[in-house]
């Protein structure tokens, strides 16, 4: 069945079941709470499996000079000592497409693993680790994105990192209202219950890898990529993954050491990071400055809106912290600029991490309408319903849907909004100070093509198969309720089966 | 973590000549020394365990104290109704601290031995002291934001990490000991830890093959009790600033005050000229400002900690102002 073109009301549009919306259990519910979800790092190959430790630079920036794995190669149970003198050689991409490991002397960044010891077990592999001497030669960096804004540059992202329609400068210097304020954000870091682990084995020129990866069409992509090898003989398996946040978007170099060290070995070998090298060897956010300017006329109408915002990343890297890209459409204004600027760093890739944008940008835009609805002496609420925009204001199409308006006033009324008192400081809940504040928020919707199987068996079973992942979402148990609604079953006839990039 | 043997003892004797020989070490809880272990920043060849010797008892003594076990897991300490009764700083210190699970392993006399939590004493490719004795301080020109505005030295400036020790301070506790020729002590808590000086490594007056065996604790002081933790999360995290308090006050004038407090110092810090400045004093802002400048007498800030003077000071204020309101 393909659905490439409007397809008129159907079963999910229509609810007749009324399977969807309502709360369910979650379907692997049991499963994970018993122990019996068996997440990467869990699967079993058997006694010839062997164990990997990452070992990760101790510098920001720099080459290693020597490095000395002779103790680790005679420790007890070690088979495998990589370095960037024996690694094999690798594609190469930006995160997004590759992720080559082991490449060179050349120290980008603290935390960049630098030796992947593989034993019998995990604590050899661990203790011998420690045995790696690596002598560096430092060199200068720019690790901070305070001392990177003098080279910070237009980045090539995923969405255009500038947009300005009509005056902004003009109408924001005419303003009879002007509010010029700068927010910073700190850099942040996932810490998911499950870190980043892999289990790879080579079936002769197929690689199968059991990593925990929240996207595996495109980490298949990369894995071929980055080992120059047909995409076809990559399988990445990920049914259960203990949160991802943003980091497992993209192969990291768990999967890639595991897979290289797999076939050098040519037996499964098993790595996982450890909490410390979840913070450096796979991604986070970036730190942000922002600068958010409002020109209004005196009842709060926007006239100007601007918002510059600078975050940071590996020098080599394009992705940049998108917060200013919902300043692009959640208020109204005729006069707008928004800009993004890189700092090209020596620090960890920063990349997407739980809602990449919104969750800072919002941040600062919102506070600044705070201060200046405390400028104009305007109710908070009133300000931003002064300032809906009737279509979108920069694509100048409408939306397909939007309702902050009946939300701010459902909102109002649920929260005793009339009751709050302007002035803070003022109100007293036993030893707290409390208050009534509002902020809104819009999030970006991306849709995309997507596929999935559905198997009706004699046993009146629907088998629905997927390639995407449930990152502990509870993806499993919506698509589940979505096939019932869909195929007139009741729940307990379906069974979604997740994370296999066999799977459509 | 590298190979060690081990060896349950099962008498204090034992266990105390055990413990004595070169790269011994004792495990109770194991909470803090196994992390240390798998980080390679303790590297013992030996491991005595003392789970099994009968230290669990918290017992009346004659006095009217408390004599605790040094075997009493955190969790039971915590939940004693004579503690809760009659120590409530020492229960709610303990309650402050690390997570369910740790407490329910965590022991006593382990509290009182867990070591710092410095970044840089956890990083084996990092300089430190206290790990490496002479390898250089990396914490004193680098992120210091949780460590020691007094009581450091040029080699360390680490701060000890326990809030029952905060508690266990106020409270006046000693701790008891004995060694392999069944020789008893009786350490006043205040004498037990050292300030780092020149051999930050060495954190305790304990001798090699010294066991505590429990923590004794006197009446309870006349007083309101109060533990105030102040720290980055509100749960399962260090103390920034922590204040263990016992005042006395009535009709607006302060009796006698006991100020403890965690987070500043390599060690539990009171500064008894400071508590006698509240002494007969009114309950004000201006006998609060008076005894926190003599509790920071020689405080200093290394860059990233200097907002821990103004911290204390406004704690501090704050918890006299609680325990003085009448």
């Amino acid at each position: 069945m393909e659905m490439n073109a409007p397809v008129g009301s159907n079963a999910l549009d229509v609810g007749a079941r009324g399977v969807v919306g309502k709360p369910v259990d979650r379907v692997d519910g049991r499963l994970k709470v018993t122990g019996g979800a068996r997440y990467a790092y869990e699967m079993e190959q058997g006694p010839k499996t062997a164990y990997g430790f990452v070992v990760d630079a101790s510098i920001g920036k720099g080459r290693i000079k020597s490095i000395d794995t002779g103790a680790a190669e005679r420790a007890p149970g070690v088979v495998l000592v990589l370095t960037y003198r024996n690694a094999p050689q690798q594609g190469r991409g930006n995160h997004h497409v590759a992720h080559p490991v082991l490449t060179s002397p050349e120290v980008l960044y603290y935390g960049l693993p630098v030796a992947f010891v593989v034993a019998e077990t995990f604590e050899e592999a661990r203790a011998a680790a420690y045995l790696v001497r690596v002598n560096y030669e430092r060199s200068p960096g720019r690790f901070a994105l305070r001392g990177g804004l003098d080279q910070a540059r237009a980045p090539q992202g995923f969405a255009p990192p500038d947009s300005a329609v009509g005056d902004f400068a003009g109408a924001f210097a005419a303003a009879p209202v002007q509010l010029d304020v700068t927010y910073t954000t700190p850099l942040q870091s996932q810490a998911m219950m499950e870190p980043h682990a892999t289990l790879a084995i080579w079936d002769g020129d197929n690689l199968i890898l059991h990593t925990s990866n929240q996207m595996l069409n495109q980490g298949r992509d990369a894995v071929a990529r980055t080992l120059g090898i047909p995409v076809e003989k990559v399988r990445l398996i990920s049914p259960y993954i203990g949160g991802g946040f943003g980091s497992k978007l993209w192969v990291n170099a768990d999967a890639i050491l595991a897979a290289i060290a797999a076939r050098q070995l040519n037996r499964p070998v098993k790595t996982a990071l450890t909490r410390q090298q979840v913070f450096h060897v796979t991604t986070h956010r970036s730190d942000t400055i922002q600068r958010i300017r409002l020109g209004t006329d005196r009842n709060g109408r926007i006239l100007a809106i601007g918002h510059d915002v600078f975050s940071g990343n590996l020098w080599s890297e394009q992705t940049y912290e998108g917060a200013a890209l919902q300043t692009r459409t959640l208020y109204a204004g005729d006069n707008r600029l928004t800009r993004h600027r890189l700092a090209l760093l020596d620090i960890p890739v920063a990349s997407s991490m739980r809602a990449p944008g919104e969750a800072v940008g919002l941040l600062a835009l919102e506070c600044a309408m705070d201060e200046l609805a405390e400028k104009l002496d305007l109710d908070p609420i009133e300000l931003r319903m002064r300032n809906e925009p009737r279509e979108d204001p920069e694509k100048h199409i409408p939306y397909s849907s939007r309702h902050l308006i009946p939300c701010f006033e459902e909102g109002a009324r649920r929260f005793g909004w009339d009751r709050r008192n302007q002035k803070p400081g003022q109100s007293r809940d036993g030893r707290w100070l409390v208050g009534m504040g509002v902020a809104a928020a819009t999030r970006g919707n991306t849709l995309q093509l997507s596929k999935a199987n559905v198997r009706l068996g004699p046993d009146g079973l629907a088998v629905v198969r997927m390639a995407m992942t449930d990152i502990g979402t509870g993806t499993s148990t919506i698509l589940t309720q979505i096939a019932a609604e869909m195929l007139g079953l009741p729940t307990e006839r379906i069974r979604v089966e997740l994370g296999d990039t066999n799977f459509p | 973590m590298k190979a060690f043997t081990y060896q349950r003892a099962n008498s204090l004797t034992e266990a105390a000549a055990a413990s004595a020989k070169p790269g011994a070490t004792l495990i109770a809880g194991g909470t803090n020394l196994l992390d240390l272990m798998k980080l390679q920043v303790e590297t013992p060849n030996h491991l005595v365990d003392i789970n099994r010797l009968p230290l669990d008892k918290i017992e009346d003594t004659p006095e009217g104290g408390l004599r605790i076990g040094a075997m009493v897991r955190n969790s039971d300490l915590a939940a004693d109704p004579r503690v809760r009764n009659r120590y409530g700083v020492l229960s709610r210190a303990l309650l402050s601290g690390a997570s369910a699970q740790l407490r329910n392993k965590a022991t006593t006399g382990g509290n009182l031995l867990q070591r710092t939590r410095c970044y840089y004493f956890y990083d084996v490719t990092k300089p430190c002291n206290k790990r490496d004795p002479g390898s250089g301080c990396a914490a004193l020109g680098g992120f210091n934001r949780i460590h020691a505005i007094l009581g450091g030295s040029n080699q360390c400036i680490a701060v000890n990490p326990s809030d029952m020790a905060v508690a266990m301070r106020a409270l006046d506790a000693q701790v008891g000991t004995i060694d392999a020729k069944n020789v008893t002590r009786a350490i006043p808590i205040a004498e037990f830890h050292r300030l780092p000086g020149d051999t930050p490594q060495i954190e305790t007056t304990l001798k090699p093959g010294e066991i505590i065996t429990a923590v004794m604790l006197p009446p309870p002081p006349m007083g309101k009790q109060i533990y105030r933790k102040v720290r980055d999360r509100a749960s399962y995290a260090f103390a920034l600033v922590s204040v263990a308090a016992i005042v006395d006050a009535a009709g607006g004038k302060v009796r006698s005050a006991r100020l403890a407090f965690g987070g500043l110092a390599p060690k539990p810090w009171r500064v008894a000229p400071a508590e006698e400045r509240a002494v007969g004093a009114s309950a004000s802002e201006s006998t609060f400002d008076a005894v926190a400048s003599g509790v920071l007498d020689g405080a200093r800030g290394y860059g990233g900690n200097d907002f821990k003077i103004p911290l204390t000071r406004r704690t501090l204020r704050a918890v006299l102002a609680e325990a003085t309101l009448t």
